[in-house]
């Protein structure tokens, strides 16, 4: 007998899970790597077990389709047609004549290396968060929303007692309604879009009524929760010496510049800020996968440019979890068909593709709304730090663009060290960029995690680099 | 209401370490991060360049914002990492490494 091809996918969130039960339903081994304690991704992040949650569900959505996929995933691990590896940091996927290699580095203190070999690899890596610089953003207390949620979702802790939530974006009102619900005194919830914005783009938008609907459910139990949502208003700065103690909000006007005379102080010891997600796309960019924008480029059956590599969900461009879903599981049937050399069949999975035309349609449109204040940046002073992990100020890259002539990305970050530290440039490129008046080209990072050398100099060497799996 | 109650989550006892040598409280399951928030700590590390203070701003393991020394090893990221009983958590200044 044959052995069954195996596919690995990389991330366990909604994309990652619908993706394996797909595949492993059709007669592929998967091995599901992920870096985190349990599955869920982000949206759906779990306490841990040791907490012993007995209504976890009070802290989130879609529920019956969480434990679905929950059970489903409990099936295929007793049936041995899913590997299932927790806390493994995947830094680098190799591609071989005969397959691929998966290196990641195992613990939280990710230093044990491990490989998993696979004839396709299914990349569900989802996303993280963008939060544009501002004066104070550096103090802490401020955080970013979906770091709140993650650490609400997963540890049950409240980063403090009374919370401003602000920034643009869907991800807003359900960091509110969390925040709220779970007792935080949530003052004030500050969105610098333009309501006008959504009147422009109500064709599309309400062709989409649940997520309407889900939009309005939230506002109506901020309102229960006495939480006061402003549009076209923004923070202008975070206050504090040791940490957060409040924020300046400012009135906008049409252009995005705050009115003279409309700010206002408001006390808090928690920022929750975001302003979008960013695609995680290292892992495809070291495969040589193609990006289109700052999004890996897949085609109808959610494959990348690279044979043998599939993407799904919020790699692939950002749209919340149902939408993560469909992907997931057009890409998991289209991997099971193709390695098992078959040609899959699209009608298969109309449904599924119907889903996310309609809804890429829509996020499309909600992205053109949620878009931070045009002129953002003029409000960024010199002082303020805009590399976070190499504290290099807005007045640096002001000056390597005006006095030193830089006129790209990677310029500013060769004269300043912008993007040169520990994220990377995660958290800076965008604010970087801003600032500097440049394009924001995503940079290249060579390795999805720091590694240290050691693993490095093993890598060639299978027999060095650990168990394998 | 507060996080735990929301849930209904009943942990087993909370256990002991300690923060630059003064012991706090925290739930198993917890990361250290997750430690520090209860017992009120918001910051566990100076920069290396103007010494400001920082802790948790991704809570994902993406920023390195919260990194801080346990057991005396510098540069963990306290929101991956899991609280042990006993463990010496420490402020974190400059690279860990007295070197600068
Ligand atoms: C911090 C945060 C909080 C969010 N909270 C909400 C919310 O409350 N409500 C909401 O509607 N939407 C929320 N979102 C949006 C949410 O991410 C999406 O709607 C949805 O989870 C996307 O699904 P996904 O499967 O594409 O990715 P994700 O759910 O992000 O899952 C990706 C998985 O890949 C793993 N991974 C990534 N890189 C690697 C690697 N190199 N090695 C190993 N594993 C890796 C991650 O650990 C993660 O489990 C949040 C986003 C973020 C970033
Ligand atoms: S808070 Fe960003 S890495 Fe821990």
């Amino acid at each position: 007998m044959t052995e069954p091809p195996r596919l690995a996918v990389i991330g366990a969130g909604p994309a990652g899970l619908a993706a394996t039960l797909a595949a492993a339903a059709r007669g592929v081994r998967v091995t599901l790597v992920d870096a985190g304690q349990g599955p869920g991704g982000q949206f759906w992040r779990q306490p841990a077990p040791e907490l012993r949650a007995r209504r976890p569900q009070a802290l989130h959505h879609q529920w019956r389709t969480w434990k679905r996929l929950r059970t489903g995933l409990d099936t295929h691990l007793t049936a041995g047609r899913v590997t299932y590896l927790t806390d493994h940091h995947v830094w680098c996927v190799e591609r071989e004549s005969a397959g691929f290699t998966v290196h990641a580095l195992l613990g939280p203190e990710q230093e044990r290396p491990v490989s998993v070999r696979a004839d396709g690899v299914l990349l569900a890596t989802g996303g993280y968060e963008k939060v544009l610089p501002f004066p104070g953003w550096t103090l802490p207390g401020v955080i970013t929303a979906g770091g709140a949620q993650a650490m609400l979702k997963g540890g049950l802790v409240l980063p403090g007692r009374t919370a401003v939530v602000a920034g643009t974006g869907p991800l807003l009102l359900p960091v509110a309604t969390g925040l709220a619900s779970a007792g935080a005194r949530v003052v004030a919830v500050v969105d610098s879009t333009d309501p006008r914005a959504f009147v422009r783009r109500a064709g599309v938008l309400v062709r989409e009524p649940t997520k309407l609907a889900e939009g309005a459910g939230y506002a109506a139990r901020l309102l229960r929760y006495g939480v006061k949502a402003v549009m076209c208003h923004a923070v202008l700065e975070a206050h504090g010496t040791e940490r957060l103690e409040g924020v300046t909000v400012a009135a906008l006007d049409r252009r995005g510049r705050p009115v003279p005379g409309g700010t206002r102080y408001i006390t808090c010891d928690t920022l929750a800020v975001s302003h979008g997600l960013l695609p995680h796309t290292d892992l495809a960019d070291g495969l040589g996968c193609g990006l289109d924008g700052s999004a890996v480029r897949v085609d109808a059956e959610q494959r990348t440019d690279v044979p043998g590599v599939w993407a799904a969900g919020e790699a692939t461009g950002i749209g919340g979890a149902t939408l993560s879903l469909a992907e997931g599981h057009i890409a998991g049937r289209s991997a099971a068909a193709r390695l098992r050399g078959i040609l899959p069949d699209p009608a298969s999975w109309a449904p599924a593709a119907r889903t996310r035309t309609r809804l890429r349609t829509f996020f499309t449109a909600l992205d053109s709304v949620y878009t931070p204040p045009a002129r953002w940046a003029e409000q960024v002073t010199d002082d303020t730090v805009v590399c976070r992990c190499e504290e290099v100020t807005a007045g640096a890259v002001r000056e390597a663009v005006g006095g030193l002539g830089a006129g790209d990305l990677r310029t500013v970050k060769l004269l300043t060290r912008a993007g040169m530290g520990w994220c990377q440039g995660r958290v800076c490129e965008a604010g970087v960029a801003g600032v500097a008046g440049c394009p924001p080209t995503p940079g290249r990072r060579l390795l999805a995690r720091p590694v240290p050398l050691g693993v490095l100099a093993e890598a060639g060497d299978e027999g060095g680099a650990g168990g394998g799996a | 209401m507060n996080p735990l109650d929301l849930v209904r989550a009943r942990p087993d006892a909370a256990f002991r370490l300690t923060f630059d040598g003064r012991p706090i409280e925290a739930l198993p399951g917890q990361t250290v991060a997750a430690a520090l928030w209860t017992a009120g700590e918001m910051s566990w590390r100076t920069t290396r360049g103007s010494g400001t203070s920082r802790g948790v701003f991704c809570g994902i393991g993406v920023c390195h914002d919260c990194l801080v020394t346990v057991d005396g090893r510098p540069n963990l990221r306290a929101c991956l990492v899991p609280a042990e009983p006993g463990a010496d958590v420490r402020t974190q200044e400059g690279t860990g490494h007295h070197d600068d």
